[in-house]
């Protein structure tokens, strides 16, 4: 079986909703666990990294929370695949890279995924759609704890779990939450609420992880420290902090409206426009008009049309879902092409945007 | 956290800038920020140039003079110099083997420098059972002290069962 036979499609997997999923797209949270004695995957030579894929894999594909689940290689992917798993936010940029030696197991629900030989051995997430931090943090503590008893974890009792990285070090955790922040961005006040996050330690990043643009108006926020705090302060102090940006997200929205009403309205009739009517368009530009799109539907500004189907249209305009839906080899001109297309028709039976009363 | 320019001081003022769709962001400290006048949030007039400075990257460390003995890990052959250039370890040993100074670093990432979170069950269980024998230990000590020795003996046999 492939990964895109496993899958949920798109139009299914968008469905999936949670609590304050109007501002919150997911949450996520992740440990990091090593194997005692055996070099880190970026040290380790082939042969070691293929002992830990050995070691780990079945340990993993062997626990019933994760069923029905697909589990795979790297080397085993196609490139296209690989790519796949990165726009679904199921792996890492840096995993779609890996070679021999590299795995992964993810549930159907896709809302567990590990990744073998990532950074470190083991690198276990789970996600859920909209606001669920705890929800999170107790499939995989579950998840680890059974996977405690069939692996040979590297622990130290002062240090804690130990890492490739002395930045994941202690806990191993990564708590984030993906959050769609378009009425900061226009209120121009995105740059003072990231600089709160930073203050308080919290990482802010674009919508791929390290290193990557804030398309869409799509934000992530992670804690950065893992060491000498417990898993549940860190939780704690997060969701303290992710409330308090949903609460400032949400005030923008109500302030934007009263005072520039007439700008907002523009800025999503104009996304309409664009997007109901271009003829090639790029991902980027796409990414960025979905977001007012989605704006637009938070305030009811569209009748019939469902946040899903924007998510639906983000996530297959992307470049390797785009890829998937036709058989011969793409170029970037005529993805453009394409996408604009599938958009246009997407947006066909959608009714102009109304100014909510 | 530490400040990005002097790598000393507690780093008060935090700065992140949108440039297009990219996020910098620099760390400093209250001394650093005010000699580089951006102290005040609201004036971001020398920002740009400043952050452009600092994030275009620092100065590379000074080569480790090949006088130097090199200390390897044991477990995987890794040295300091290979930690210098990646930020990285080469296993669970390495930090065993470049404990020293370790602390410093990690005071410069963490809250704090000891682990207060999960630990497997199986250390759970030792650091339990770890913490009973010494409890039994100091009452057995008491136990001989005050020439108590029907209780002594007892505990004397509890000490060699949880053993
Ligand atoms: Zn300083
Ligand atoms: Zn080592």
């Amino acid at each position: 079986m492939t990964i895109h036979e496993f899958l949920a499609p798109p139009a299914v997997s968008c469905q999936r909703s949670g609590p304050n999923d109007q501002i919150v797209m997911s949450s996520r949270v992740r440990l990091a666990r090593n194997l005692r004695k055996l070099p880190f995957p970026s040290w380790a030579k082939k042969p070691d990294r293929l002992r830990v894929l050995e070691t780990i894999l079945p340990a993993v594909e062997s626990l019933p929370q994760l069923d029905p689940h697909f589990a795979s290689a790297m080397d085993d992917l196609t490139p296209l695949d690989r790519q796949i798993l990165v726009e679904r936010h199921l792996i890492s940029r840096e995993h779609a890279a890996k070679s021999a030696g590299s795995g992964l197991v993810v549930n159907q629900e896709e809302s567990i995924c590990v990744m073998i030989n990532e950074e470190d051995h083991l690198r276990m997430q789970a996600l859920r759609p909209g606001l669920q931090i705890k929800a999170c943090w107790q499939a995989i503590d579950a998840l680890d704890s059974a996977l405690e008893t069939k692996l040979d974890y590297a622990f130290s009792p002062e240090l804690g779990y130990l890492t490739a990285c002395p930045t994941n070090l202690g806990t191993g955790i990564r708590v984030s939450a993906m959050l769609h922040l378009p009425g900061l961005v226009l209120a121009e006040e995105i740059t003072r609420i990231i600089n709160a996050a930073n203050k308080l330690n919290f990482a802010v990043r674009g919508l791929y992880g390290e290193g990557t643009e804030a398309l869409g108006n799509v934000f992530q926020v992670s804690n950065q420290m893992t060491l000498g705090e417990s898993e549940t302060q860190i939780i704690e102090r997060i969701s303290k902090a992710l409330n308090q940006i949903i609460e400032e997200e949400e005030n923008a929205r109500t302030t934007l409206l009263e005072k520039k009403p007439k700008s907002v309205f523009n800025h999503i009739g104009r996304a309409y426009g664009i997007l109901a009517n271009a003829h090639t368009i790029s991902s980027k530009e796409t990414m960025n008009l979905l977001s007012l799109l989605r704006l637009g539907i938070d305030l009811g500004m569209f009748k019939g049309l469902e946040r899903s189907v924007t998510e639906e249209i983000f996530l297959l305009t992307q470049p390797a879902h785009l890829q998937q839906q036709h058989t011969e080899k793409l170029g970037a001109e005529e993805r453009d092409i394409l996408r604009a297309d599938m958009v246009r028709d997407r947006l066909r039976s959608v009714q102009r945007p109304q100014a909510p009363k | 956290m530490l400040c990005n320019v002097c790598k000393l001081n507690e780093a008060k003022v935090h700065l992140t800038k949108i440039v297009g769709d990219k996020m910098q962001k620099v760390d400093l400290c209250e001394d650093c920020s005010k000699e580089k006048g951006v102290d005040d949030p609201t004036t971001y007039s020398s920002e740009d140039t400043f952050l452009g400075q600092i994030l275009a990257g620092e100065p590379a460390a000074p080569e480790p003079s090949s006088t130097e003995p090199t200390v390897k890990c044991p477990t995987c052959g890794y040295s300091q110099a290979d930690f210098k250039k990646a930020g990285r370890f080469g296993c669970s040993d390495c930090y065993a083997t470049f404990g020293e100074g370790l602390e410093g670093m990690l005071k410069t990432m963490h809250k704090g420098v000891r682990h207060t979170g999960k630990s497997p069950a199986a250390f759970q269980q030792t650091r339990a059972e770890a913490q009973k024998l010494k409890l039994l230990q100091k009452r057995l000590d008491k136990a001989i002290a005050e020439e108590n020795f029907e209780e002594a003996a007892q505990l004397r046999d509890e000490i060699k069962r949880t053993k």
